[in-house]
């Protein structure tokens, strides 16, 4: 529980750095300890591989992307837009609306908890996950896997150099 | 788990984390040493018998020197740079089984950090985060030329990532699991010929998925012939031309001791991990012929698995730094090409041979 709440109140602090800090490089740093957190609270349900899997995929990868895109076009506090006074009140009761929608909804929700006699252990783990996705969800599984492989080779294609181009 | 066991695994963490810094100081003297070998050269041959005192020097040298904060530099993140990549190369031992267990009576010590039904997943996400301490380093230098070291690593990583994730898809396909414990113990066979071990490594079954391995490995720890973000020809010292002092030192520490892991995840992966030929009649020897109590020959036995799993991480040093003073640095569009068109399609190419060759009940 300890853990729980200290993680909770990490994630909770790097989020709010995430949107507070005017410098986009720190923005993006905060949201990696934000992904850390995640994953932290991924481990407490016992699920290692998503824990895993979170840190390779966002914080190691799609988060390199952000720092190299921000690093390249070398933003800062100084290059950052002025919004006009509208936009940010719009901005403001629209994030506000959200969250009055939010907490009515979960206000009301009761834990489901589990029975300790009864749980599986492994439920979360790489094998018994393995298990689900390829006998339940098979389907969109390997939908989604030929979407990525599209994606993978469209992304070598437009790499490799046309006939003639030449760039250096 | 009990408080006992809990003392050992301590102790065995605390032996790899001292282990893995010795190992990292000696590098730089090992480097000089082949370095000069391979130029046929002294080396260094001053500080105590065969130079062997070097790395002291050094350090005393890196203590003392001046620290130095460019202007304009963020100040914080110039400092987190340094910690960042020596944090992330000391994580990534944590997993890695350097031995069996042994035993003493009842207590049963397993000789690797901690064992966790993902290990080879950790070790790959430990590895991605590896860039950021060279990112945020090189762009709070306040520099260009650190910032284009910087980008150079971010877009050499992302891409060399890929192709090593997709050759350790053909390994995990033939394996089933993601502890490295189980892989490495998966290749050996207990009965048959025995000098048939060798051939139950999996860079026998994967020549292919090691090649690609071994060559994103070069890319992922920096290391010539893909140094490209600390390239001194084009870019003065790259990611760390601002650093002095011992913030420079944790960068070139934190980069020995990424060679040391990828070399030991090689080993596990493709090199029988602590397998050792002529192992079980070692063992049979340790039991029938001498006087060694049951429980110390099997210690016996595993400690020489300690012994040739070291040996192997000790041949894949030697190898890093034969490839650095042999081999000239590519370009940065050859290197993109290389990772992106050659390797990424090679390794699905070799997914899909290897999912035939199971199919196929040739390999299992």
């Amino acid at each position: 529980m300890s853990l729980f709440l200290f993680l909770s109140f990490v994630a909770l602090l790097s989020a709010l750095g995430v949107v507070l800090t005017k410098n986009p490089v720190h923005s993006v740093l905060f949201l990696i300890l934000t992904f850390f957190t995640l994953s932290g609270h991924y481990l407490l349900l016992n699920a290692q591989f998503l824990a895993a899997v979170n840190i390779i995929v966002y914080a190691g990868a799609i988060m390199v992307l952000f720092l190299f895109v921000i690093m390249f076009l070398n933003l800062n506090e100084a290059t950052e837009p002025q919004k006009p006074l509208l936009a940010k009140v719009a901005a403001t009761i629209a994030g506000g609306m959200l969250l009055l929608v939010l907490v009515a909804a979960l206000r009301g929700v009761q834990p489901a908890g589990y029975n300790a006699a009864t749980f599986n252990s492994q439920v979360g783990m790489v094998d018994k996950l393995g298990l689900v996705l390829f006998q339940q969800y098979q389907l969109p599984f390997e939908l989604a896997s030929i979407l990525l492989l599209a994606a993978m080779v469209g992304s070598v294609m437009l790499g490799k150099r046309e006939t003639g181009e030449r760039n250096f | 788990m009990t408080f006992e066991t809990l003392g050992w695994q301590g102790l065995v963490i605390l032996v790899i984390f001292g282990l893995s810094l010795l190992i990292a100081t000696y590098c730089t003297y090992a480097e000089r040493v082949i370095a000069a070998f391979l130029q046929d050269r002294v080396g260094p041959d001053r500080a105590g018998p065969y130079g062997l005192a070097q790395p002291l020097a050094d350090a005393v040298k890196m203590f003392t020197k001046e620290e130095f904060f460019p202007g304009g530099a963020s100040k914080a993140l110039f400092t987190f740079g340094p910690c960042l990549a020596m944090t992330t190369a000391l994580m990534s031992s944590a997993v890695i089984p350097f031995g069996n267990a042994v035993q003493f009576g009842s207590t049963v010590v397993h000789l690797q950090g901690i064992e966790i039904n993902v290990g080879m997943l950790y070790v790959f996400g430990i590895v991605s985060l590896g860039v950021y301490g060279v990112m945020i380093g090189g762009w709070a230098s306040n520099n260009k030329f650190s910032l284009l070291g910087a980008i150079r690593a971010a877009s050499q990583n992302i891409s060399y990532e890929l192709a090593m994730g997709l050759a350790l898809i053909a390994v995990l396909m033939m394996s089933g699991t993601l502890s490295l414990r189980e892989i490495t113990l998966q290749q050996t066979h207990p009965n048959g010929w025995h000098l048939g071990d060798i051939f139950t490594w999996n860079v026998f079954k994967q020549p292919i998925g090691f090649i690609i391995f071994l060559v994103c490995a070069f890319a992922e720890t920096n290391r010539t012939p893909f140094d490209l973000p600390e390239c001194e020809t084009e870019l003065v010292g790259g990611y760390h031309t601002e650093y002095s002092s011992m913030k420079l030192g944790l960068y070139l520490f934190a980069e020995y001791i990424n060679i040391i892991v990828v070399t030991a995840v090689m080993s596990v992966l493709y090199f029988g991990g602590f397998n050792y030929p002529f192992q079980y009649e070692f063992l049979d020897f340790l039991t029938t012929k001498t006087s060694l109590s049951p429980d110390w020959a099997h210690n016996v036995f595993v400690l020489m698995g300690v012994v040739a799993m070291f040996s192997k991480i000790f041949t894949g040093i030697f190898f890093f730094m034969w490839v650095r003073w042999t081999l000239p640095r590519f370009r940065y569009d050859q290197l993109m090409r290389l990772g992106w068109t050659i390797l990424i399609p090679l390794a699905i190419f070799n997914i899909l041979l290897t999912g035939g060759l199971i199919t196929f009940g040739v390999i299992k």
